[in-house]
């Protein structure tokens, strides 16, 4: 007696579903996560890529099977089964993937939440700590025309914010420009080619760019924001593994837009207070919040 | 018949007979129709060879096959040909003009003179984009997304050429959709309904909307880019208080309907071929129709994906997230109907069906990679690399290129009289898919691992694969050789076809091959039912019993 072809379908269902989890946890194909944020994503590529190892195997195996099952045998003139349609089953396909892409919206909404990305990112309190240091800066800063903002605080106009509260985050200016990247560190006066941060402590870079659009990337912190002349933004993050990590331009802004690269170092927190303490200017350090725990206790 | 036909405006002798009347100011549609697609064609092979140059400049990490501007200028010719002068020509004003008016039922497009423009506009667009290349600074090199204030900082005249071109472009594109809107809706033979036409009248009409609500913003904008290129202005330039994000909204607000005006049409084709090689009807025409109208509705509201990591606050983050994957919704239910469609079919397995196959899956991939894209966690890391690169490869070429081969397969019989070699056919399919994945897989991993999209030069770690990757170009370039032997051959030699080879119903296969002026001797033919195929369900046969079964739930 032959098997029902309905369990065969189920079955074969099931299987599929088991192999697109089973690729999903076990196929590695990102870099070495890096940062607080990088886990998360990791955790939302895995999702993304279980469904779409399950849709995909089953659209190729269904169209395979087709070819082989239904094709035309030599000398058959015939035709197929008229069948023109079938409402019940075009409401299941219609409702199925409505669901799926229902649920994968809420759920990276969720981790876009996780990251800062639902942060206000003109919310004064959060930028309060570094009124002093920003009016510093704002001066070389384009002003928006017509933008009705407070005091000297330019408007942020995109990014990632943190989430946590502004105490203890370390402030970096970053300047974009054709082809590199600047680091200046206010609470210092450090002025940088390269990116010195402490592993686990909250950074946050203000970003803006000189001439062409940029973009920050660090593969390894699964982060990028663009860098807008004319309209500052920020992107925040923590470190979670000491090492160096490549920045990368990653928007084109001229011919030497591919070596447009630099590195950030993350140290461990030791290593960092040295670093700083030697490329800081010999000068008294402003009594800002941020500056109070880097300064080691003696 | 009150249709405007060729010979009521030009009297008999004033137009070139014979292939001659192929470099005309010629005002048949189906004249204008081959004139695109070869045209398309031409400019699909210049492109092709600038894709060379890219791929043979990333064989090594360091810039060393050409300068970095050219290196640019190459990449944003490459773009701009790609798209403005082969996938939408050929999709839309080639299979357009063709097939349009015999689907409708009429003796030729609504407005022909028009048509004739719309055509002619493109040769001295195409040619002035490319001799930009040798003028003074170069061709534009700011890719073709032409970004402020990179725009405004490279060699002005090549970028102002750019502007011209695609300005003139664009114009030939909505000249081309109000005709076929004009001729879908109002050229229709009496007796036939809206919803009795072929499914690629449908795909127009709903292209058509989106190039005429969608390219004359790009129109503006571009006008106003290059007011601040030549007078100075200051719209993007930030240095006179311009804002450069505002232009990444109104270019996507017509770039990302573009993706749809390339690859609707394509929908529409496989629409047309499958039914018939696989002999059943198309599966749910009428959710097929109502998909296409979500799908026009959805893509215009969907710009700002192409914009997570800019100037977008966190709402617009959101609702383009949303708004985005629900794109998925209308375009999985044409999957899924074109699965039913294959499904206990009699299927042929010649370079149509093959190619159209081959859209299937490498679309699906790219649609997955898509919805990925579309959320915005996943999308901030591997924006601008090169997964994006892969992401709409799989969709244009993978997706739009292969629909276009498939259907020169299928329409070469009606064009020339001739079919073409099936044997050569199946081997351009084999080089064609093997060279595509191999060239396109590839990127995925490298965009997720650090490599950012339009580099000269790249991470050392990245060689092999991006080798990898040249390999699959160089076969795709291999694989059009069977193919240009084949049209060629084929049009002196190959075998005779007869007026309706595939045994198909929908009226441009009711008259004979090459069709006569005005498309048929006589009244036009009404087809209330062009997907009439298939053996009523009584006498199935039992091996095509078990595989219906599956859809009927053993009811039937
Ligand atoms: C399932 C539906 C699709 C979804 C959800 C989708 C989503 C996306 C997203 C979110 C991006 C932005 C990626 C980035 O720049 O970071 C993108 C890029 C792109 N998509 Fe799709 N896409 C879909 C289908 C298509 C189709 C049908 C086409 C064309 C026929 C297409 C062509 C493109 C192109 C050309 C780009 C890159 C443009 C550029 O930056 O140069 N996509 N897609
Ligand atoms: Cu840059
Ligand atoms: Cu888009």
């Amino acid at each position: 007696m032959a098997i029902p072809s309905t369990l065969i379908t189920l079955l074969l269902g099931m299987v599929l579903v088991l192999v697109g989890l089973w690729v999903g946890q076990n196929v590695q194909l990102l870099p070495l996560d890096a940062s607080t944020n990088a886990p998360v994503y990791d955790s939302l590529f895995q999702v993304l890529f279980s469904i779409g190892t399950i849709l995909f195997i089953g659209i190729v195996g269904l169209v395979v099977f087709s070819l082989i099952r239904f094709r035309r045998r030599p000398g058959d003139l015939s035709d197929g089964v008229a069948i023109e349609g079938n409402l019940p089953l075009e409401i299941v396909w219609t409702a199925i993937p409505a669901i799926v892409v229902l649920f994968v919206g809420i759920y990276s909404y969720d981790i876009y939440e996780r990251m800062g990305g639902m942060v206000s990112l003109n919310d004064h309190s959060a930028m309060h700590h570094s009124a002093a240091v920003m009016q510093a800066s704002t001066s070389s800063a384009p002003t928006s025309s017509g933008s009705g903002n407070v005091a000297n605080e330019p408007r942020v106009w995109a990014g990632i914010g943190s989430s946590d509260s502004a105490e203890g985050t370390l402030p970096v200016e970053v300047t974009a420009m054709q082809f590199a990247f600047i680091f200046h560190y206010p609470d210092g006066d450090i002025t940088s080619g390269e990116l010195h941060v402490p592993v686990n402590q909250p950074v946050e870079l203000r970003m803006k760019a000189n001439d062409v659009i940029h973009a920050f990337w660090v593969p390894q912190f699964r982060l990028k924001q663009d860098v807008i002349p004319g309209q500052p933004t920020v992107l925040s993050f923590t470190a979670t593994r000491a090492g160096s990590y490549p920045i990368i331009c990653a928007e084109l802004c001229g011919p030497y837009h591919g070596g447009m690269r630099s590195t950030v170092v993350v140290h461990e927190e030791e290593a960092f207070h040295q670093w700083f303490e030697k490329n800081a200017p010999p000068k008294p350090v402003p009594a800002t919040v941020a500056s109070v725990d880097l300064n080691p206790t003696a | 018949m009150t249709v405007a036909s060729p010979t009521d405006f030009e009297p008999q002798g004033l137009q070139p007979q014979g292939w001659l009347k192929y470099f005309s100011f010629s005002l048949d549609h189906k004249v204008i129709g081959l004139q695109y697609l070869v045209t398309g064609f031409i400019f699909y092979f210049i492109g092709g060879a600038l894709a060379g140059v890219i791929r043979t400049e990333l064989t090594s990490p360091i810039s060393d096959f050409v300068s970095r501007e050219t290196y640019n200028e190459v990449l944003t010719l490459h773009g701009t040909v790609m798209i403005f002068l082969w996938i939408v020509p050929v999709v839309n004003g080639a299979f357009g003009n063709y097939l349009i008016p015999f689907y409708v039922g009429a003796r030729d497009m609504a407005f022909p003179r028009l048509n004739a423009v719309a055509f002619w506009l493109i040769p001295p667009a195409g040619i002035l984009l490319i001799a930009s290349y040798f003028v003074a600074g170069g061709a534009a090199q700011s890719g073709w997304t032409a970004y402020p204030p990179l725009s405004l900082s490279t060699p002005a005249i090549g970028q102002v050429i750019w502007i011209l071109s695609v300005l003139l472009l664009g114009g030939s594109s909505i000249f081309g959709g109000i005709n076929f809107i004009a001729t879908i809706l109002k050229l229709r033979r009496p007796g036939l309904k809206l919803m009795q036409l072929p499914m690629y009248c449908w795909a127009m009409l709903g292209t058509s909307i989106l190039v005429v609500l969608s390219t004359p913003v790009l129109a503006g904008t571009l006008i106003l880019l290059s007011f601040d290129i030549i007078a100075h202005t200051g719209f993007f330039n930030p240095a006179l208080g311009g804002n450069v994000v505002v232009y990444q909204h109104l270019f996507w607000f017509y770039s990302h309907p573009a993706v749809y005006i390339m690859v609707l049409p394509a929908f529409g084709l496989v629409s047309e071929i499958l039914p018939i090689h696989a002999r059943k009807p198309l599966f749910g025409y009428t959710t097929m129709v109502y998909s296409i109208l979500a799908i026009v509705v959805l893509g215009l509201v969907v710009w700002a994906h192409h914009m997570f990591t800019s100037g977008t606050p966190p709402w617009m983050r959101l609702f383009f997230t949303i708004a985005t994957s629900f794109i998925a919704v209308p375009t999985g239910i044409k999957f899924f109907n074109w699965l039913a469609t294959l499904w206990g079919g009699k299927l042929a397995l010649n370079s149509a069906m093959l190619f159209s196959c081959g859209f299937i899956i490498n679309f699906v991939f790219g649609g997955i990679t898509g919805v990925a894209l579309a959320q915005v966690p996943f999308d901030i890391h591997v924006h601008d690399t090169y997964f994006v690169v892969a992401h709409f490869h799989y969709i244009v070429y993978g997706g739009t290129v292969f629909v276009i081969f498939a259907s020169v397969y299928h329409w070469y019989p009606k064009f020339t009289g001739r079919m073409l070699n099936e044997d050569l056919g199946r081997l351009h399919f084999l080089l064609t898919f093997i060279g595509f994945n191999l060239c396109f897989t590839p990127q995925h991993w490298l965009g997720l691992n650090g490599m950012p999209r339009r580099v000269a030069e790249y991470d050392p770690s990245f060689t092999t694969l991006n080798q990898v990757s040249s390999v699959g170009a160089l076969l795709m370039a291999i694989s059009t050789l069977p193919f240009l032997i084949n049209v060629i051959w084929s049009a002196f030699a190959g075998e005779l076809a007869g007026d309706n080879p595939w045994k198909a119903l929908t009226p441009e296969w009711l008259t004979t091959s090459p069709p006569p002026v005005e498309n048929w001797v006589g009244e036009a033919p009404l087809v209330t039912h062009p997907y009439d195929y298939g053996i009523p369900e009584g006498k199935i046969d039992l091996r095509v019993a078990s595989g219906a079964d599956l859809w009927f739930g053993g009811k039937r």
